[in-house]
């Protein structure tokens, strides 16, 4: 997995590529904590370049989403398609994740 | 139905070897792409939960074997732990917060989803896990 980042006027793009699987996804759970500690309130994780996600990789999601809300911050996801959405429906609850169709219309969301 | 089998350590630095075994074994028996992210995302989660569980006193191995047999792809991921059927933990409550889950449900749950069919044995001393994944679609007339 690659993990790219971007910070725009009101939050950091994270953009994850090729697999977020049980060896990568404490990649991911770090690099976020990281950004978290350094006080960033919000986020966009864009999911346009993922291919593939296991339970591990569900676990980090919604556990750095929840370690960002206890501080009061806000995450979005933009571009959850194909299989991963797949993952994401048949693990029931995908609903619990705020999604967008697009970086720019989650941005759109977040305060400004 | 001619197997291909590979025998690896039970620790996730192998999950890697694992995955892309699979892959061109499944690439090999025609499986169509749903299908074969289906048996990828099973045996990540299959071999994921004997790394965690099977072997609480140290290492062990995982035998992961795989192939065509008929209209059917075959996958069955063995570890030699204590007699354990990993299909008879409860569903897990899908309404409840995932961190609050069983650990380990929502993989074998993966597994019941995205296979057509799984079982489990005990057999010479291992735990079997079989799951099969259906490789042509059924044609309607």
């Amino acid at each position: 997995m690659d993990m790219q980042t971007k910070k725009e006027e009101n939050a950091t793009v994270v953009t994850i590529i090729g697999r977020l699987d049980a060896v990568t996804a404490p990649e991911y759970e770090k690099k976020l904590n990281e950004l978290i500690a350094g006080a960033e309130a919000s986020f966009v994780v864009d999911f346009d370049q993922l291919d593939y996600i296991s339970s591990a990789g569900l676990r980090v999601l919604l556990a750095t989403a929840k370690r960002l809300k206890g501080k009061g911050g806000q995450m979005r996801f933009a571009n959850v398609k194909g299989a991963v959405k797949e993952v994401f429906d048949i693990s029931g609850f995908g609903s619990i994740f705020q999604m967008d169709d697009s970086v720019d219309a989650a941005l759109a969301k977040l305060p400004a | 139905m001619q197997w291909d089998k590979l025998h690896c350590a039970a620790t996730l630095e192998h999950l890697v070897l694992v995955t892309e075994f699979v892959e061109e074994c499944a690439d090999r028996s025609d499986l169509a792409a749903k299908k074969k992210f289906g048996a990828l995302l099973a045996v990540e989660e299959a071999f994921v939960n004997i790394c965690s569980y099977a072997y609480p006193e140290g290492s062990g191995e995982v035998e992961v074997a795989c192939g065509a047999d008929g209209d059917a792809f075959v996958l069955e991921v063995a570890d030699k732990g204590s007699p354990f059927d990993v299909l008879s933990l409860p569903e897990p409550d899908t309404t409840l917060d995932i961190m609050d889950r069983e650990i380990g449900g929502l993989g074998i749950h993966f597994i019941r989803k995205l296979s057509d069919r799984v079982s489990y044995r005990r057999e010479n001393g291992q735990n079997i896990l079989r799951m099969v994944f259906q490789r042509t679609p059924v044609d309607l007339p």
